[in-house]
C-alpha cells in the first residue's frame, strides 16, 4: 500500500469513526430515553403560541450575489495556493503575473462595492 | 504484508486516542467556559457536582441529556433533521487528524501533503450540517439561523483561506508538519511577519465558529436558539460538542500556522509528550481569548458582519498575500 493511500485511508477512517460515534451514542440514548410523542410536543416551536402559517415559508435569500462573489474568490484562492508553494522558484515573472491576476479580481470586488451590490438597504 | 498490519494497528490506536480526546476536550472547554464566564460576571458557576469546583458538572449534564426525549417535530423533514447533527461531528473528527503534535515519528497525526488546504475544505462541512438543521426543522427561527450561518460561512471562508496563503508562501509548503518545521528552523513563529494574517485568520475563525461577536446564527435574543431551536436530547448536544471541539481545533490550527505549533524556545521538539503540552498550552490561550471575547463584545448586526468581511478583511488579506509574495521573491 502506497503512502498516498495510507494518508487518505487514515482520514477516511477518522470520518467513519465520527459516524460510528454518532450512531453508537444515539443508539445508547435510544435505550435510555423515554418516547411519548404528543400532538403539542410535535408542534413547531414558536415561543409557546400556536405556529402562524407554514414553517416551509418562502424566504428572501439575500446572499445570492455574495454567493457569486464567493465562488469567484474561492477559485482565486485555489489558484493562489499552487503559486504560493513555488513562489520563490517562479521569481519576479510569477509575482508580476499573480499580482495582475489578484488585482483584476480585486477590481471586480471594488466594482461590486461601487455598484452598491454589497449594500443591505 | 507486515507493513499493512502495522498501518492498521496504528490507525486503530490513533482512533482510540481521538475517541478519548474528543469528549475530553469538549468537556474541558465546556467547563472552562462555564467557570470563566461565571468569574467574569462575579458568579461562582458550577459548584456542587463532583465535590470541589463542580468539575463533574458536564458529565452530569451529559447523563441528563442521554435521558431526554428525542423530539422530532411533525413538520420536519425527518431524515435530514436526524442526520444534520452528525455532520459537524464528522467534520471535527476529520479535522483533528492533521494537527501536528510533535516532530517524533509516532504522533497521533497524519501529515498530509495538502494539509492546510484539506483543513480549510473540511472545516466548512459543519456549516452544511447547520444549514441542513435549519432547513429541515420547518421552523422560521431555525431557517433564519441556518441561512445566517450560510451567509456567514460565505463571507468569512475567504479571509480565512487568503490569510493562510501568506503562511504558505513563507513556508513553501502546505503540509502542517512542514509549516511547523519551517518555523522551528528560523526559530521565530510566523506571527512576527504575518501579524496581519494572524489577526484576519483569528477574526474569520471566530466567525466560522459562530462565536460571539459573530453568533448571529444562534442569537438567543433574536432567534430563540437559531438552527437548534427544534432539537432536543443528544442531537442538541452534538452541535455543542462539535462547537467546543472545533473551538479547540481552530485554535490548534491557528497555533500551528502562526504561533509555531509544538515548537517553543528551549523545548526539544522531538518529544511527543512535550510537544502535546506546548501545543495544548498555546491553543488554550487562544481558546481563553475566545471566551474572553464573549463577555467583552456585543453581537454584530448581520449587515455589519458582511461589511467587515467584504470591505475590510478580504481586501486586506489579498494585499497581505501580494506583500508577502513580494518580500519572499525580492528579498
Amino acid at each position: 500500500m502506497s503512502a498516498y493511500f495510507e494518508d487518505y485511508i487514515t482520514v477516511a477512517g477518522f470520518g467513519l469513526f465520527g459516524l460510528v460515534l454518532v450512531v453508537s451514542i444515539l443508539g445508547m440514548t435510544f435505550m435510555l430515553r423515554p418516547s411519548n410523542p404528543t400532538y403539542e410536543k410535535l408542534l413547531t416551536y414558536e415561543c409557546g403560541v400556536d405556529p402562524v402559517g407554514d414553517g416551509w415559508s418562502q424566504t428572501f435569500v439575500r446572499y445570492y450575489v455574495f454567493g457569486l462573489l464567493f465562488v469567484l474568490f474561492d477559485i482565486e484562492a485555489v489558484f493562489l495556493f499552487p503559486w504560493a508553494i513555488i513562489a520563490e522558484d517562479l521569481g519576479v515573472p510569477g509575482l508580476v503575473a499573480i499580482t495582475i491576476f489578484i488585482l483584476t479580481l480585486l477590481e471586480g470586488l471594488l466594482y461590486a462595492i461601487r455598484k452598491g451590490v454589497l449594500q443591505w438597504e | 504484508m507486515t507493513l499493512a498490519i502495522v498501518f492498521w494497528a496504528e490507525l486503530a490506536i490513533k482512533i482510540g486516542i481521538i475517541a478519548v480526546a474528543v469528549p475530553a476536550i469538549g468537556m474541558v472547554l465546556g467547563f472552562a467556559e462555564m467557570k470563566l464566564s461565571a468569574h467574569m460576571q462575579s458568579r461562582i458557576g458550577p459548584y456542587f457536582a463532583g465535590g470541589r469546583f463542580g468539575w463533574m458538572q458536564l458529565m452530569a449534564d451529559g447523563l441528563k441529556f442521554m435521558q431526554k426525549e428525542d423530539i422530532i417535530p411533525a413538520d420536519a423533514d425527518r431524515p435530514v433533521f436526524r442526520w444534520a447533527p452528525a455532520l459537524p461531528l464528522i467534520g471535527t473528527m476529520a479535522l483533528l487528524v492533521i494537527i501536528p503534535i510533535s516532530a517524533a515519528e509516532f504522533g497521533i497525526i497524519q501529515d498530509l501533503e495538502v494539509g492546510i488546504f484539506y483543513a480549510l475544505a473540511i472545516s466548512s462541512l459543519s456549516t452544511i450540517g447547520v444549514l441542513m438543521a435549519g432547513w429541515s426543522s420547518a421552523n422560521k427561527y431555525s431557517l433564519m439561523g441556518g441561512l445566517r450561518a450560510a451567509g456567514q460561512l460565505i463571507a468569512y471562508e475567504l479571509p480565512l483561506v487568503l490569510a493562510v496563503v501568506g503562511v504558505v508562501i513563507q513556508a513553501g509548503t502546505m503540509s502542517m508538519q512542514g509549516i511547523v518545521e519551517a518555523q522551528t528552523a528560523q526559530a521565530w513563529p510566523y506571527v512576527v511577519t504575518q501579524f496581519l494574517g494572524f489577526a484576519i485568520f483569528f477574526v474569520a475563525a471566530l466567525a466560522e465558529l459562530n462565536r460571539i461577536p459573530f453568533d448571529m446564527p444562534i442569537a438567543e435574543s433574536e432567534l430563540v436558539m437559531g438552527y437548534v431551536t427544534e432539537y432536543s436530547g443528544f442531537r442538541f448536544l452534538f452541535f455543542f460538542l462539535a462547537e467546543y471541539v472545533n473551538m479547540f481545533t481552530m485554535s490548534a490550527i491557528a497555533v500551528t500556522l502562526f504561533l509555531g505549533g509544538y515548537w517553543f524556545w528551549g523545548i526539544p521538539t522531538d518529544s511527543a509528550l512535550l510537544g502535546v503540552i506546548v501545543l495544548l498550552a498555546k491553543s488554550f490561550v487562544l481558546v481563553f481569548i475566545m471566551i474572553w471575547f464573549r463577555w467583552t463584545f456585543p453581537r454584530f448586526r448581520e449587515d455589519q458582519l458582511q461589511t467587515l468581511a467584504w470591505k475590510w478583511l478580504i481586501p486586506l488579506a489579498v494585499l497581505n498575500v501580494i506583500a508577502t509574495g513580494a518580500f519572499k521573491v525580492l528579498l
